[in-house]
C-alpha cells in the first residue's frame, strides 16, 4: 500500500466503504507468520497492534538513509533527522485535530505520558485535601501514578462506579464533582471490555465543576478519529504501538497555557536554554518536556502509521469493526457456557469472556495450540475484574485487518476448549 | 495438538475439577500466601508440621487447571512425607519442569515424581510452568514462615 500526505480536512470527509480485507492483510508481514503451525489468528489488538510494512520501512529508512541527532548538528544530516521528526509532530498533531504542534510532546506511550501530567501539572495544582476522579474502568497505568500524586500530596483519589454492563455512571459521577475536584482523569475506550465513554459530557461536566480533563486515548486512536478540540479535553494521551507504530513512542497533547506553566518532567540535554551551575533556563514547549535524545525513528514511523490509517480511512475502519464486533458477538454468544462481560450499548470491537468452568489462563494455551492469539488476564485493570467479580477473563480484540474468519477460528477453537475440558 | 494432549492429561483434569485436600486448616502450624500475578492465581496453604513430618496438609484458592492441579497432587504427595522429603521431591519437580523444552526429561526421574509426573507436558509451555510451581512456591515459603506471599514473579 503506497501512503500518501492527506491535508488536514481529508480523514473528516467520508470515503465510500471499500475495504478489501485481503489486500490490507497484505500489508502487514507478520500476519503471513504461522502460530504452533497454524495461520495466526491475532486477536490481541488491544495489546498492541501489528505494523503494515511502511511503518517498518520508515524504521529502516531513517536509520539506513537519515540518522543523526536532532536539534543539534548544523550539518544536512542533522538538519534533515530534525526536519522528519518536527514533521512527524505536525502530523501527530494533526492526526487527533490539534492546531498546534507545540502542544505534542513525544514521550515512551501513554503511560509515560499519565506519569508527566501527573507529576508535573500534579505537582503545581494539587494541594492536600483536593480531588482526583478516575473511573471503575481504568488501566492501571491511569490509576496508580494519580494515587501517587494523592499519597505525595495529601488529595483524595475518587472512582466513578460502573454498571454491570461496564458503563460508567454519570449520575453518581455528578455527585462525586465539587470544588474540590481538580482533575479528572478517565479512558476513552475500555481495553478490558470495549465500553466507550462518553467523554465529551463527562468533559464538560467537569469543566463546570473546574476540573481539568485527562483522556486516556491509547484504545480509541487506533478505531476512531479523535479531535481533541471537539472533545474539549485538557490532556490526551495515547501509544504508538497500538495504532500500528513502533514500541516506546506515544502522544501527550496539553493546552499550550498548561504545558507553559508545568515545571519540566525530566531535566538534561535540549529541554535547556542555558544552563549555568546557578542556575538553568528551560527551553520552550515542546523542547521542555522532551529532555535527552528522543526515539527519532519512533516518532517517525508512528508519522507513517497515521499516514497509514488516514489512508484507509476511519470511515472503513469503523465500518469493517462494527461488523466483526456485530459477528463476534452473534457467534460467540452461541457458544453455550460462555458469558460476555461488557455489554455496553457504544462499544468498541473488544470481547471480553468466560467459559463456564474453564479458567481464562487455560482457554488461552488451548487457543493458542489453534493458532488464536487472545489476552488472558486481568487486563491490567484488576478493579474491573474485582468489580465483576472474576479473577480473569479472555479477551478478544479486533482491528481492521481482522475477518470473520478470524471470529470463525475462534470459535472452532472454543469447540477445542470444550472437548479438552469436557 | 498432541501437546495440550500431554498438558492436560486425565489426572490433571480430574484433580482440576476434583481437589483433593481442598479444605482450609486454621490450626496448622504453618501456612503461606501464593500469588502468580499473570493469571491472577491465589492460593492458601496451611501445612501442620509435627516432628519433622508434614502430619496434614490443605490449600484454598482458585486458579486455573494447572495450578489448581498441582496444588492437588502436591498436598497428596506430600501428605505424612518428612520435609527432608518434601525439598527433595521439589527439587525434581522444579527440574523436571525447567529443562529446555525440545528435550525430554530424564525417564527415571519422571518416574521417581510418581503421579506428579505428570506434569512433565508442562515444560513445553514455558508460560504455564509458574502455573504448576505456584503450590510448591508457597510450600517453601510455609515451611520457611515466610510473612510476604510467596509471588511466582
Ligand atoms: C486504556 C489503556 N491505557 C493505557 C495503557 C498503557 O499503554 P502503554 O503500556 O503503551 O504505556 C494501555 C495499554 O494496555 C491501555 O489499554
Amino acid at each position: 500500500m503506497t501512503t500518501t500526505t492527506p491535508s488536514r480536512p481529508s480523514r473528516q470527509t467520508p470515503k465510500p466503504f471499500r475495504f478489501d480485507a485481503a489486500a490490507i492483510r497484505r500489508d502487514f508481514p507478520l500476519l503471513q507468520q504461522q502460530m504452533r503451525g497454524k495461520p495466526l489468528a491475532y486477536l490481541d489488538n488491544a495489546a498492541t497492534s501489528q505494523k503494515p510494512q511502511a511503518v517498518i520501512a520508515a524504521i529502516a529508512r531513517y536509520y539506513n538513509s537519515l540518522n543523526a541527532n536532532i536539534h543539534r548538528g548544523v550539518y544536512e544530516l542533522s538538519a534533515d533527522a530534525t526536519e522528519a521528526y518536527e514533521k512527524a509532530r505536525s502530523k501527530a498533531a494533526q492526526f487527533i485535530g490539534a492546531y498546534d504542534p507545540r502542544e505534542i510532546i513525544f514521550v515512551r506511550g501513554a503511560t509515560e505520558a499519565i506519569n508527566l501530567v501527573a507529576s508535573s501539572w500534579g505537582f503545581i495544582s494539587i494541594k492536600p485535601g483536593d480531588e482526583i476522579i478516575v473511573s471503575a474502568l481504568e488501566h492501571h497505568s491511569n490509576i496508580v501514578p494519580w494515587q501517587m500524586v494523592c499519597q505525595r500530596q495529601g488529595a483524595v483519589l475518587k472512582v466513578i462506579p460502573m454498571n454491570d454492563a461496564g458503563e460508567l455512571d454519570l449520575d453518581a459521577y455528578a455527585k462525586l464533582l465539587n470544588y474540590r475536584t481538580r482533575m479528572v482523569a478517565v479512558t476513552h475506550i475500555s481495553n478490558a471490555l470495549g465500553t466507550i465513554n462518553d467523554v465529551e459530557r463527562i468533559t464538560t461536566m467537569a469543566h463546570d465543576a473546574g476540573a481539568k480533563v485527562l483522556i486516556d486515548g491509547a484504545q480509541s486512536v487506533p478505531h476512531l478519529a479523535v479531535d481533541v478540540k471537539a472533545l474539549g479535553c485538557d490532556f490526551f494521551v495515547f501509544s504508538g504501538h497500538k495504532v500500528f507504530g513502533p514500541t516506546g513512542i506515544g502522544v501527550l497533547w496539553a493546552r499550550a497555557q498548561l504545558l507553559e506553566a508545568m515545571p519540566p518532567y525530566q531535566g538534561g540535554g535540549d529541554m535547556i536554554a542555558s544552563v549555568t551551575f546557578e542556575k538553568t533556563t528551560y527551553n520552550v514547549i515542546p523542547a521542555k518536556f522532551e529532555a535527552g535524545t528522543p526515539h527519532i525513528a519512533g516518532a517517525i514511523a508512528l508519522a507513517s502509521a497515521f499516514d497509514y490509517v488516514n489512508n484507509i480511512g476511519f470511515d472503513a475502519i469503523a465500518a469493517q469493526e462494527r461488523d466483526l464486533l456485530d459477528y463476534a458477538t452473534q457467534e460467540l454468544s452461541r457458544v453455550s457456557g460462555l458469558k460476555i462481560l461488557g455489554t455496553a450499548a457504544h462499544k468498541a470491537a473488544v470481547i471480553s469472556f468466560n467459559l463456564d468452568g474453564v479458567h481464562p489462563h487455560d482457554v488461552g494455551t488451548i487457543l493458542d495450540g489453534e493458532g488464536v492469539a487472545v489476552r488472558t488476564g486481568h487486563h491490567c485493570c484488576q478493579p474491573v475484574m474485582d468489580r465483576l467479580n472474576v479473577p480473569a477473563t479472555v479477551r478478544a480484540s479486533f482491528a481492521f485487518y481482522n475477518t470473520r474468519d478470524d471470529v470463525d477460528r475462534l470459535v472452532a477453537a472454543l469447540g477445542r476448549v470444550k472437548e479438552v475440558f469436557g | 495438538m498432541s501437546d495440550l494432549r500431554e498438558l492436560y492429561q486425565e489426572v490433571i483434569l480430574d484433580h482440576s475439577k476434583h481437589p483433593r485436600n481442598s479444605r482450609a486448616l486454621p490450626a496448622a502450624n504453618h501456612h503461606a500466601d501464593g500469588h502468580n500475578p499473570l493469571c491472577g492465581d491465589r492460593l492458601k496453604l496451611y501445612v501442620q508440621v509435627d516432628n519433622g513430618v508434614i502430619s496434614d496438609i490443605g490449600f484454598t484458592g482458585a486458579g486455573c487447571a494447572i495450578s489448581t492441579a498441582s496444588a492437588s497432587m502436591m498436598t497428596e504427595a506430600l501428605k505424612g512425607k518428612t520435609i527432608a522429603e518434601a525439598e527433595a521431591t521439589f527439587q525434581r519437580f522444579h527440574h523436571m519442569l525447567t529443562g529446555a523444552p525440545d528435550e525430554q526429561p530424564p525417564e527415571e526421574e519422571v518416574e521417581a515424581l510418581g503421579k506428579l509426573g505428570a506434569f512433565a507436558g508442562v515444560r513445553e509451555f514455558p508460560v504455564r510452568v509458574k502455573c504448576a510451581t505456584l503450590a510448591w512456591h508457597t510450600l517453601q515459603a510455609a515451611l520457611k514462615d515466610q510473612p510476604a506471599p510467596a509471588s511466582t514473579e
